[in-house]
């Protein structure tokens, strides 16, 4: 069907707003370079890796400290996290009662929804001193990892929950014709036929784990050293960003900028496999 | 057979571990959010630090902040979904650029926002550390959130409206105004809202932004204290503020909650997928 005048008209113009929202992206990129540029046509890119430590003030740009950290946090939290949510979701679709699992369902939605400052500041004022008890300081790695677990569980839960809820009956009364156990059901049918599901909400939460920057830098310590415990205190790549933009000028303000090109390739990365592996995702 | 069982007792146990950290959270702050609690606590500026007084001004910021926000992605945000969802053919080249370009919007750190925000808007555009800044910043985190959920509600709007205003002679623009939008007026409600719910979330990318400034604001262009900033400057650079950041954690949780029940009971009366 052909476009009347007015048609047209409304069309460009909406076409110019999906323009406008779809080069926020390269604004955001463009902006980073920009503003990365000064440090990094003066220093080649090994530097990051090589140098000493980080003492940007000092001309030291070290940032695997932060970027080791970062990598374990999410680790940690992905590795805690994605049994726990897998778990919750099975619970939701095999075996709570249709009442007990809306209910269990809006309970991992009400998780989902708080924000992650208030997740740090129970994490800084609770958990912390619980860890500070088994080991000092108790703002640690450690630490980092539970909050950062509780953050992305509802992720993988509703991910994986949603996936779940898409096998077939087919496959359900087949496999009860067969006289599967519950488990034997799960494990053989549910969670194969499900598996692109449980790869994309791992994936989801491990780029949310990466990108969390509050709850992480109020309870993990952020002190810019090699982790090499659990109960170390560690500064992420995130947290390094938010507590030393505040003063940084020139080459550091520079270097932080960075750091964010570092994260935005990482998190890039993460969106680029998690949709190889599953077509259908939302903004969770 | 004792796979089995053992599978159903450890499914069920994280159900009840997962359950009882969720009430030890908020007993927590409610034990020691509740006792501040109380009208004055609303509306009072905060005293000595945030560590006496109230939240009035930073709630009055919040609010702008949010209001900066929404003004400026929902047009864009409407635009950008009913030309996705009415304008563009499925799999055109321009429609495939657009939704790729916010799924990656979608996965930048809020950190990152931050930065931009900081480097384009506070610098660039010469706005400054203003509610200004922190609100154009959110309204560039918020929008693949925005144009995905209003864009699945008009796609839910039954393709017959369509058909029929066709047959009619109606223009497509008339067809959009007067069927497509207002059938369409729950969804794209419930988007506004989650949309609301995310920003009033955000804490890193308004930190470099908006500022931490605690004074009520005379204008757009002043700095201002969100309550998610507010609760983690409480937390982390005052001693002893810990029961009032409590009280502003569980007034901005409560703001929060009633902000996404109404979102999601939207949304689920118009069947749609809400994150």
């Amino acid at each position: 069907m052909s476009l009347s005048n007015t048609d047209r008209q409304l069309a460009a113009l909406l076409r110019v707003g999906a323009l406008l929202a779809a080069v926020i992206v390269l604004l955001i990129l463009w902006f980073l370079f920009k503003e990365s540029w000064a440090l990094l046509r003066q220093v080649t890119w090994t530097r990051f890796f090589t140098d000493a430590s980080w003492h940007p003030v000092a001309g030291l740009y070290r940032i695997t400290p932060m970027l080791s950290a970062t990598l374990y946090a999410t680790l940690g939290a992905v590795l805690l996290a994605a049994p726990l949510g897998i778990a919750s979701a099975l619970f939701n679709q095999y075996y709570a009662p249709p009442l007990l699992a809306a209910v269990y369902r809006r309970l991992i939605g009400l998780l989902a929804g708080i924000p992650s400052v208030v997740y740090g500041f129970w994490g800084l004022t609770t958990l912390a001193p619980l860890i500070g008890r088994l080991h000092p300081p108790g703002v640690s790695l450690l630490t980092g990892i539970l909050i950062l677990t509780l953050m992305i569980l509802p992720t993988v839960a509703l991910t994986v929950d949603a996936a779940l809820a898409a096998v077939p009956v087919a496959s359900i009364r087949s496999a009860a014709a067969l006289g599967l156990s519950r488990w034997g059901f799960i494990s053989g049918v549910a969670l194969p036929t499900a598996r692109s599901g449980l790869a994309s909400g791992t994936l989801l939460a491990a780029g949310r784990a990466i990108g969390e920057t509050m709850a992480v830098l109020m309870v993990a310590g952020n002190v810019a050293g090699q982790p090499h415990s659990l109960f170390d205190p560690v500064r992420t790549l995130t947290a390094n960003i938010a507590l030393e933009m505040a003063y940084a000028t020139g080459d550091h303000r520079a270097a932080l900028f960075v750091s964010g090109l570092v994260l935005m390739g990482m998190v890039l990365v993460l969106v680029g496999v998690a949709e190889w592996f599953g077509k259908e995702r939302s903004y969770v | 057979m004792s796979k089995n069982a053992l599978a159903t007792g450890l499914i069920c146990l994280v159900a009840v571990l997962v359950t009882s950290v969720f009430f030890w959270l908020l007993t927590d702050l409610v034990i020691h959010g509740l006792p501040r609690l109380s009208g004055p606590f609303f509306v009072e500026a905060s005293q000595n630090a945030g560590r006496s007084g109230g939240i009035g001004p930073i709630i009055v910021s919040t609010a702008l902040i949010l209001l900066v926000a929404i003004v400026t992605s929902a047009p864009l945000g409407l635009a950008t979904a009913v030309l996705l969802s009415e304008f563009t053919r499925p799999g055109s080249l321009f429609g495939r650029l657009v939704r790729r370009s916010l799924d990656v919007l979608a996965g930048v750190p809020s950190i990152v926002f931050g930065l931009f925000g900081n480097a384009f808007f506070c610098i660039y555009l010469g706005l400054g550390f203003s509610i200004l800044s922190g609100g154009l910043t959110l309204a560039c985190m918020v929008l693949p959130l925005l144009i995905r959920t209003a864009e699945q509600g008009l796609q839910v709007a039954p393709n017959d409206y369509r058909l029929a205003a066709a047959a009619l002679g109606m223009s497509r623009s008339a067809a959009l105004t007067h069927l497509l939008l207002p059938a369409a007026m729950p969804a794209l409600v419930a988007a506004l809202l989650l949309a609301i719910g995310r920003a009033g979330a955000e804490t890193a990318a308004l930190v470099f932004t908006s500022g931490y400034v605690d004074r009520m604001p005379d204008s757009l262009l002043d700095s201002g204290r969100a309550l998610s900033v507010h609760i983690y400057d409480l937390s982390m650079n005052v001693a002893g503020g810990d029961a009032n950041a409590s009280a502003a954690a569980l007034v901005l949780i409560g703001l929060l909650l009633i902000i996404n029940t109404i979102a999601m009971s939207l949304a689920k009366q118009w069947r749609i997928a809400t994150p």
